[in-house]
């Protein structure tokens, strides 16, 4: 089973460094990482996800909380909670037809049209890993030139 | 639940007037408790070394940084006080890492700094620059990089808070040339009064827990206290006694927690695990409810996993909360310090007797006794150590090595006070002795200390006999000579059809063609090399000798080298295969 897991860390150089050297000098498998601000500027949010039963995952939690730079870390996946990833990908349309068909998958999904070219189009979708995953199945008849994905990221929805 | 943000420590005196960083690290050592800092100089260090010169504590130079990072080890481990040392950048940092790793293994309290090439020199491959930050991240319990002068007071409080508490272990501040010239009116800082927001090592155990445990004990038939390195490091020794004896639990503690419980204590198992007794496997084996006091269920003390402790309800107490449930699902895991853990539920605990359970670990006692082959005119290692426990009346500290002379030093030396046994545990650094052993001897100098080694691992760190002899210092250093990396050959000999491969350091029986003359013998002559750094030396090879030189040397004020030239391929058992279950056990004893 895929686990999420927040973490809270000093906003400080060197600790994504300590958080991703920790996790491969471990072993511990991750499928998408990602890293950003939070309201307060002194700390930085990560967010894991792994796969792991649940000793995996609570032997990588315990791991975590014991780095010193780590304030909190919350595993979501079984509170409440609200979980995006975001994905950019350009698909080729050499035609009329084959632009149709994109654009008809990409309306299925919800996906965005971000931009139009002459023989290409970018979309964007923004939803739960599964979602953005089947997006991409159904995508995958076409030619996808380029593609980018955000990584999970998740906040609670109850109050703390 | 957000932690509470960072309060700045209060200042209680008057900011001093403007100082370097250099003097700061000075300041925040002596303010930290340092008497005695080991390293080594260099370039990069140079400003704190001029400092230095005036420090109110010793500098003890060691000939190795690796040493230098041994001795503050043996240092701490001698006294539970952080040690403290400091080296160079580059080579000097590099050299560090066996240490640190060593230091970082087994829980012990280290503060290393290291010089560091100028900020903005960081990242060009500037002369003697090393990524220190990057190597030592997974050797070290937490590293600083010193980027402003102004932050120079408050980290050196913070690393000496973070290595002393929790669970213990190495911290290392790097901090560039250009720091230690910078000036700041920033004052010392106590490490006492360090508070961090994300690292609150302080935890308190429900009462809830504490009744659970009782019950838990006074309900068991067979329970079992399995002591650990944790033992030592929280300084509960006296409560695990007091346990034992309330409710007359048999103890068996791990290599690190030699000492945790008096040897001759009728309750005592001795060693549990690979190389432990016979009788404290089977207990383990055969409790209904094992205790784990501070211990992490090793796999050296396991063998296999699943069938380790099997009859029994499992507890761990262990203030690293990620050790609990790491290798064994154990049924009940309080997290916290054993000392206020044991002192909390002591009080619950009804007196018991335990009859059945207590006779039946005197009969494993005296059914299997620890024991091994005398052959006529062979000096067995096993022996010499016998000797030295004896001749100390079991008093002395004992530094060991790695090999099969650690493993024979743990079985036929009687502990019975904590802080008595210095050795490498979680690593198994060869080379560890020597170092380690001056470093208990400059923190403890009216008590004797006797380094145990090996033929291979004594030349791991040889130079540093010179820091004994120079100091003073009256350790009596015993080299095991089987001429042979022992413990290598042992496990040719029992798993690789005595195939030995790459572990013979004696020169007898080479093949002619090697150009070995008779005066060549012996391969160092450690007798020699010994003089040639100053110490006292000779080779023995009978009981009796070993007697006498032993005797000798404990009467001396003097550094003392014993080689003791013995049987060349003897064995540590009782052994329990790696990853086997107690009945697989080879080569013990039985009456
Ligand atoms: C630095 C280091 N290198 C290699 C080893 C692997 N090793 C463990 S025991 C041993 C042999 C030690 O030989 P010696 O010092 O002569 O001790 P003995 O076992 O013969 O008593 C070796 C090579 C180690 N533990 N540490
Ligand atoms: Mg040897």
């Amino acid at each position: 089973m895929k686990h999420i897991i927040n973490c809270l860390v000093e906003n400080q150089p060197g600790v994504l460094a300590r958080i991703v050297g920790l996790i491969s000098g471990r072993g511990y498998n991750i499928d998408t990482l990602n890293v950003g601000p939070t309201a307060d500027p002194t700390v930085s949010k990560m967010t894991i996800v792994a796969p792991g039963d649940a000793k995996v995952i609570d032997q990588i939690t315990q791991q975590l909380s014991k780095q010193v730079d780590v304030i909190e870390v919350i595993e979501m996946t079984n509170k409440p909670h609200l979980e995006r990833e975001i994905v950019l990908v350009r698909v080729e349309t050499k035609d009329n037809a084959q632009r149709a068909e994109v654009l008809d998958v990409a309306s299925m999904f919800n996906a965005q049209v971000v931009d139009i070219q002459k023989d290409s189009i970018s979309l964007q979708l923004a939803s739960n890993q599964n979602a953005v995953s089947e997006f991409l199945k159904a995508m995958q008849p076409h030619h996808i030139i380029d593609l980018s994905r955000s990584g999970v990221i998740a906040v609670g929805r109850e109050s703390l | 639940m957000k932690k509470k943000k960072d309060s700045k420590p209060e200042i209680k005196e008057q900011a001093p007037a403007l100082r370097s960083g250099a003097q700061c690290v000075i300041d925040g050592l002596a303010k930290a408790g340092c008497d005695i800092l080991f390293g080594y100089p260099g370039g990069t260090v140079l400003d704190i070394f001029n400092c230095l010169y005036d420090a109110p504590f010793q500098f003890i130079l060691s000939r190795h940084e690796q040493g230098a990072v041994h001795m503050a080890d043996g240092y701490a481990r001698a006294t539970g006080k952080p040690g403290c040392c400091i080296v160079t950048s580059g080579p000097g940092a590099t050299n560090t890492i066996t240490g640190l790793a060593t230091a970082n293994m087994d829980g012990i309290p280290l503060v290393c700094i290291t010089g560091q090439v100028a900020l903005h020199l960081i990242g060009t491959d500037a002369f003697q620059e090393a990524d220190v930050m990057g190597i030592t991240r997974s050797v070290t319990k937490h590293n600083f990089l010193v980027r402003d002068v102004n932050e120079l007071p408050e980290i050196i409080a913070k690393a000496f808070y973070i290595a002393t508490t929790g669970k213990p272990g190495p911290v290392l501040i790097d901090i560039p040339k250009n720091i230690q010239r910078a000036t700041t009116t920033l004052p010392t800082i106590a490490p006492e009064s360090v508070s961090m927001r994300a690292y609150k090592p302080d935890v308190k155990v429900s009462k809830s827990d504490i009744e659970k445990l009782a019950e838990l004990i006074n309900k068991a038939e067979r329970p079992l206290l399995y002591a650990g390195g944790g033992a030592i490091n929280g300084d509960a020794s006296e409560l695990i006694r007091e346990l034992a004896h309330k409710a007359n639990i048999p103890v068996c503690t791990t290599m690190m927690a030699l000492g945790a419980f008096p040897e001759n204590d009728p309750l005592s198992l001795g060693m549990v695990g690979m190389h432990g007794t016979a009788a404290a496997n089977y207990a383990v084996d055969k409790s209904d409810l094992l205790i784990s006091a501070g211990a992490r269920f090793d796999d050296r003390v396991t063998g296999k996993i699943d069938q380790f402790a099997s009859k029994a309800i499992t507890v761990h107490i262990d203030i690293d909360r990620s050790a609990i449930g790491k290798n064994v699902e154990t049924h009940f895991g309080i997290h916290g310090y054993l000392k206020p853990v044991l002192k909390a539920v002591l009080p619950h605990i009804k007196p018991s007797k335990h009859d059945a359970w207590v006779k039946q670990i005197k009969d494993w006692k005296s059914k299997f006794p620890l024991g091994y082959p005398q052959p006529e005119g062979v000096l067995m290692p096993q022996t010499v150590i016998k000797m030295i426990d004896t001749l100390s009346k079991g008093k002395a500290i004992i530094a060991t090595d790695v090999g099969q002379n650690q493993m024979w030093a743990t079985q036929y030396f009687t502990y019975t006070q904590p802080r008595h046994w210095i050795s490498s545990g979680g690593l198994g650094t060869m080379g560890f002795g020597l170092p380690s052993a001056i470093g208990a001897q400059l923190a403890r100098m009216n008590e004797l200390v006797v380094c145990i080694s090996g033929d291979g691992g004594i030349q791991m760190n040889f130079q540093e006999l010179v820091v004994a002899v120079e100091h003073q210092l009256p350790i009596v250093v015993v080299i095991l000579n089987n001429g042979y990396l022992g413990m290598v050959r042992q496990w040719q000999e029992l798993f690789y059809t005595k195939r030995y491969s790459g572990v013979m350091l004696s020169q007898q029986g080479r093949r002619p063609n090697e150009g070995i003359t008779e005066e060549q013998k012996y391969l160092p002559d450690f007798v020699k090399l010994a003089e040639a750094h100053g110490a006292t030396a000779c080779r023995v090879t009978t009981e009796k000798e070993v007697e006498e030189a032993l005797k000798e040397a404990f009467k001396r004020k003097h550094t003392t080298v014993i080689e003791c030239i013995v049987s060349p391929e003897a064995n540590v058992f009782p052994m329990i295969p790696p990853g086997a279950h107690v009945s697989s056990m080879i080569g013990h004893l039985k009456n």
